[in-house]
């Protein structure tokens, strides 16, 4: 870990950069952004971004069963509880015909409910409210590890099975036709989001963690060309604006996570712009 | 290259039920290679629904079994697809070659556009006389490209039994026309058998060798005109052909 802080200080020698915390919130959003930004870009197609939103909102529960259950460690018992919560609304809406959004809206009211009356009446909600916002510079040196594996992890899981992933969204009958393990792949996929979505609330917050899975996918989804160009503009808008904002933050005093958000939601309604303009049409 | 009419699928006593209703009941159907079954019905018949199981997407009950009757054995069959319609919008960025890779290969799209694999879909695709589409975006294609364009993902690599549900819009009259020559063409080129669900009863007339009237039972089957002169026909059509 010394060697990379001391590369960093090298390759940026600000004035920002001489205190740890800034240190890890800078690795942690080179980190998390471009999980986020290539899990981002199915779930726009998919058109999942309630589903991530209210698993953002599962958080709470998962909290709250962890704390019940006296776990020392409630990340096990969120990313567990999400793993259930996910399976479980992939399995309903399968079961179900009326919209996806009735059933999502459901759950995920329910799970805010609960998680907020487990922990407001163990009179323990004051200790996790820093969830609902976030606090990126609190991060922790250990913390930067696991989001290192979480990184590696999402990358090979990308690599192998996002052409099936992509093949049963676009009609999971071909898909089907083409041996792929349909229910399989939606839920593999609903997971891999339950884990990344946990994995980093805690720095990112319960509010605003879909605005950073959403906004830098619909913004490349709005000036792509094909799949290649869609997954790097999503990267490198997700990479600038969560870089941005903690540098503009460090100077302004603005929290980072909204400040970063913010960067996020200009830049779209820019490639919204050249996309209504048609520059990018022949 | 005829085909040699010695592969026979078998369907046997599909059914399909949703909690007490059944949505096809007792479906029995035999096509051998170099036919052309057509699959008419009125909307909600099961037609849909019996592809669907026929593919082993949904759960049902009897069999889908494919046999070589040139070396008198069961073997497993290999399906393809054309699906009505996709899960895409305009401008979405999956252009035909994301897509069409996706299907046949685990190379990732995202990352790379592969060589071999690029030319390999452009073989498939030329086939089918698409091969100018392959680097435009889905969302963007007409009817009547996105409708070459699934076939050539279907029959790469060439399946046994062809599936395909037609689209009911998007199409136009000679589109639909240069498809069905298409298709007549495929059945005769490989050893494979084509059940289609159509709705145009004209052409259905012009290019099916038989024809089966569905109504979550088989209710006629024949030829075209046989079809089309039965009381059953006329009970659900009415006197139309």
């Amino acid at each position: 870990m010394e060697v990379v802080y001391n590369l960093l200080e090298i390759i940026l020698p600000f004035d920002f950069m001489q205190y740890t915390f800034m240190k890890n919130a800078f690795l942690a959003i080179l980190l998390v952004s471009p999980i986020f930004a290539i899990i981002g870009t199915m779930i726009v197609n998919k058109k999942m971004a309630f589903f991530s939103d209210a698993l953002g909102h599962s958080a709470l529960t998962g909290i709250a069963i962890g704390m019940l259950l006296g776990m020392t460690n409630i990340n096990i018992s969120m990313i567990i509880f999400a793993i259930i919560f996910a399976i479980l609304l992939n399995l309903i809406k399968s079961k179900t015909t009326y919209g996806a959004d009735t059933i999502i809206s459901v759950f995920s009211s329910i799970a805010i409910a609960i998680g907020l009356a487990i922990l407001a009446q163990s009179g323990s909600f004051n200790k996790y409210s820093s969830y609902l916002v976030g606090d990126i510079l609190s991060i922790s040196e250990s913390e930067i590890l696991y989001l290192f594996v979480a990184f590696v992890l999402t990358l090979i899981f990308w690599y192998y099975l996002f052409n099936k992933i992509n093949a049963v969204s676009l009609n999971s009958t071909l898909a089907k036709s083409k041996g792929i393990n349909v229910k399989a792949m939606e839920n593999i996929f609903a997971i891999l989001i339950a884990i990344m979505v946990m994995i980093s609330i805690r720095w990112v917050g319960i509010l605003l963690i879909n605005s950073l899975i959403i906004l830098p996918a619909a913004s490349s989804r709005n000036i792509s060309m094909n799949m290649r160009s869609y997954h790097l503009f999503s990267i490198i808008f997700a990479l600038f604006s969560g870089l941005a904002g903690l540098i503009i933050s460090y100077y302004t005093n603005i929290p980072t996570g909204p400040m970063i958000v913010i960067i996020s939601g200009i830049i779209y309604f820019i490639t919204f712009g050249i996309k209504k303009i048609g520059i990018l049409d022949k | 290259m005829e085909s040699c009419g010695f592969h026979c699928t078998k369907i046997e006593n599909l059914s399909v039920k949703i909690g007490k209703e059944f949505i096809i009941k007792d479906i029995n159907i035999e096509i051998h290679c170099g036919e052309l079954l057509m699959i008419i019905g009125r909307n909600g018949a099961g037609k849909s629904t019996l592809l669907k199981s026929i593919l082993g997407e949904i759960n049902h009950t009897g069999k889908v079994e494919f046999f070589d009757m040139k070396e008198n054995k069961k073997k497993k069959i290999k399906i393809g697809y054309v699906p009505q319609h996709l899960n895409i919008e305009r401008d979405m960025p999956t252009t035909v070659y994301d897509m069409f890779a996706s299907y046949v290969s685990n190379k990732p799209v995202w990352l790379m556009k592969d060589k071999k694999l690029y030319r390999k879909i452009r073989e498939s695709l030329r086939m089918f006389g698409a091969e100018k589409l392959i680097d435009k975006r889905v969302g963007n294609l007409s009817g009547g490209e996105l409708q070459r364009v699934l076939l050539a993902i279907a029959t790469s690599p060439v399946p046994n039994l062809l599936i395909l549900d037609e689209p009911v819009s998007g199409v136009d009259r000679n589109g639909t026309k240069d498809f069905y020559e298409i298709l007549s063409n495929l059945k005769k080129q490989y050893d494979m058998s084509i059940i289609l669900v159509s709705h145009d009863l004209d052409l259905v007339k012009k290019y099916a060798d038989r024809v089966i009237l569905l109504d979550k039972e088989v209710v006629k089957e024949g030829t075209a005109q046989e079809v089309y002169n039965s009381e059953e026909f006329k009970n659900r059509f009415g006197e139309i052909a």
